[in-house]
């Protein structure tokens, strides 16, 4: 059964204008429960207006976006997002982050039933040892955690990356990657992925779908990833099904790059004009 | 140690001594001897220059004065008594000075002679209590009202009772804007139709806020035993200072990192939630922006509402003195001015520590 369905999805933000100025154009996605799905696109290309639609944080100009049935209208705590800047409010230790979202989802649980749940997803995280710290004192890799635990610990049915390891290192990345990959295993939760990184996406995905870049951003076909969980990074280098699917995306995604490149590097023939009083050979 | 030093010092603002901490430890000798005339020894400096050059200057308002007052008794009384004249003001006594910008020494002379006065009030004002304690306690058992001391003010009171009226106006203030300032950062309609209200009373001066909060006060407290003197000036500071903290809590709450209130949204807090963990904390430097704004603006309108008011204070010891013309009056305006200003500086400071005390962000301006 499809948990998410994007339908002729349209956004503007000046509809005022005769619609100039399009962000993601005819958009039409669907995602069944328990499926992991990446969408891959250039920075630019409206990734992040899409995962706003899709978390209820902005509302589509035209076409629906429908979850479990029933149109979008505001945010919820079934679908949990993990912002691309981690979001984590600086003036609260680890602890306080994570609590703040318990006690907005949980409101009925007892006190100790909300700190075991905070202090649960903090180890699972691990990052015990920084219970007390503010997000100042914490390396990326560790925000970027705190902020996988703040969206988890809602229990959402959905989790919503919008590009989470963007701004991390390789090495913080890959360990991120795996561990994001763990917990989604363990109960699978529909998973959407933003990301700029074909290798990310290849890696996690069930299913890839490039965006073209906007404006006007709309989907391209899609790119099933028809490899066996767990998946073992070293090993994929070698598999036959990898290397042919990630030179298709990439091909792919290098002749949207062309296409556009080619686009705006067009020549304009200019008419030979000189000033009247001023001319070079001043005779 | 020496680091619990350093950093307790910058707690309080005192970092500028922390080279010459260092260059006592024997720490990288030279890069700190160059830190300590920088960060020490130049400023004091330029103090003794600033106190140098207030010296000249004196001096030579002494002399422009001096020479037009012996030439005008000249032509008033004669040659003897201009010479008498002369004579009177090189032997120093105060009563013949010509009546100019005191030197520093003179201001400093003035300042002891304050010091020497207030010691002597408090020494009065304690006999006093201790001759009427006996007669109080009588007085409170049959119901009478309690004998209390009349007596002049120090200028040590006045100080006192000047801190009062402006921690009174700034706490009136902060009570005042910050939730205005809440309510109409949170909501553009509301911010829209304050706005005016807002430009048109800002620029309104001290002298005019008085004016208004005594036509009300007047009214209201009329048959009521109380202050009024004290109640009108501190209302009127208040409202004079209070519209930096209304305008910069306004432009925080407005203006809460998106970042910040997406998270908001996206864990669904209830609106009183989100206001006391989000947006208040998020706009907390702000807020103290202003009120640090408020506290320096209430301590200068406060000597002018003073003056206007006759509510004692340091404002009326300066208006006083300058109507009292005694020869040492001038030096005393001066002494209640450097007062005034390191007080000022000491708020200052006391608002930048309580915001790094409670602020996230951590810093110092």
């Amino acid at each position: 059964m499809a948990i998410l369905e994007l339908k002729n999805v349209f956004k503007t933000y000046n509809p005022a204008k005769e619609y100039k100025g399009e962000i993601l154009d005819n958009i039409n996605l669907t995602i069944e429960e328990g499926e992991f799905v990446a969408i891959v696109g250039f920075s630019g290309s409206g990734k992040t207006t899409l995962v706003n639609l899709v978390n209820g944080l902005l509302k589509p100009t035209e076409g629906e976006v429908i979850f479990k049935g029933k149109p979008v209208e505001d945010t919820s705590h079934e679908r949990g997002v993990i912002f691309q800047n981690y979001s984590l409010l600086p003036w609260l230790t680890v602890y306080q982050n994570i609590d703040m979202a318990i006690q907005e989802a949980f409101p009925k649980a007892s006190k100790q039933e909300k700190d075991v749940r905070v202090k649960e997803y903090i180890e699972m995280v691990g990052l015990t040892h920084a219970t007390n710290k503010r997000p100042k004192e914490l390396s990326g890799g560790m925000r970027q955690r705190v902020s996988v635990a703040r969206a988890l610990c809602m229990d959402p049915e959905m989790i919503i990356m919008d590009e989470p390891l963007g701004a991390l290192d390789a090495l913080t990345r890959g360990n991120l990657q795996d561990e994001i990959l763990k917990i989604w295993e363990r109960n699978k939760r529909t998973a959407l992925l933003i990301t700029n990184d074909v290798d990310e996406a290849m890696y996690m995905a069930d299913r890839i779908i490039p965006l073209k870049p906007g404006p006007n951003a709309t989907l391209g076909p899609e790119f099933r990833v028809n490899i066996e969980r767990p998946r073992d990074k070293t090993a994929l280098n070698d598999n036959e099904e990898y290397k042919k699917t990630r030179l298709k995306i990439i091909e792919y995604l290098m002749d949207l790059g062309d296409a556009q490149a080619a686009e705006s590097t067009a020549t304009y023939e200019l008419p030979e004009l000189q000033p009247k009083d001023f001319r070079w050979d001043a005779n | 140690m020496k680091d619990s030093i350093i950093r307790a010092l910058k707690f309080i603002g005192l970092g500028f001594l922390e080279p010459l901490i260092r260059l006592i430890n024997k720490e990288e000798p030279t890069k700190n001897t160059k830190e300590v005339f920088r960060k020490i020894i130049a400023p004091v400096a330029s103090v003794f220059i600033f106190v140098g050059l207030w010296q000249l200057g004196s001096t030579a308002l002494y002399n422009i004065e001096a020479e037009y007052k012996i030439e005008a008794t000249l032509k008033s009384q004669g040659e003897a008594e201009a010479q008498k004249i002369k004579e009177c003001m090189e032997s120093g006594d105060p009563g013949c000075q010509p009546n100019t910008l005191p030197s520093p020494s003179q201001v400093y002379a003035s300042y002891l002679t304050l010091l020497e006065d207030h010691r002597t009030i408090a020494a009065d004002k304690k006999a006093f209590k201790e001759k009427t304690f006996e007669m109080n306690k009588k007085r409170v058992k049959q119901g009478k009202s309690v004998i209390t001391y009349t007596g002049r003010p120090s200028f040590v009171d006045q100080i006192k009772t000047s801190l009062k009226t402006v921690f009174a106006g700034f706490l009136l203030a902060l009570f005042i804007a910050v939730p205005i300032g809440v309510v109409i950062g949170l909501s553009s309609t509301l911010r829209g139709s304050i706005s005016w209200i807002i430009q048109i009373f800002k620029p309104v001066s001290p002298v005019v806020w008085l004016l208004l909060v005594f036509m009300i006060v007047k009214t209201l407290t009329k048959n009521s035993e109380g202050d009024s003197a004290f109640i009108i000036s501190f209302i009127s500071v208040g409202l004079c200072s209070m519209w930096a903290t209304l305008v910069n809590t306004a432009m925080g709450v407005s203006s809460v990192n998106t970042d910040y209130i997406n998270v908001a949204k996206v864990l669904r807090l209830r609106p009183l939630q989100k206001i006391f963990k989000v947006i208040l904390p998020a706009s907390l430097p702000l807020i103290f922006t202003g009120l640090r704004i408020t506290l320096s603006v209430a301590w200068m309108v406060l000597i002018a509402i003073e003056l206007l008011a006759q509510s004692p204070g340091l404002g009326s010891f300066v208006w006083e003195e300058f109507q009292n013309g005694a020869m040492d009056s001038n030096s005393k305006i001066i002494v209640a001015m450097f007062v005034i200003g390191m007080i000022g500086f000491a708020l200052d400071r006391i608002m930048l520590f309580i915001q790094n005390l409670i602020s996230f962000e951590k810093e110092t301006i």
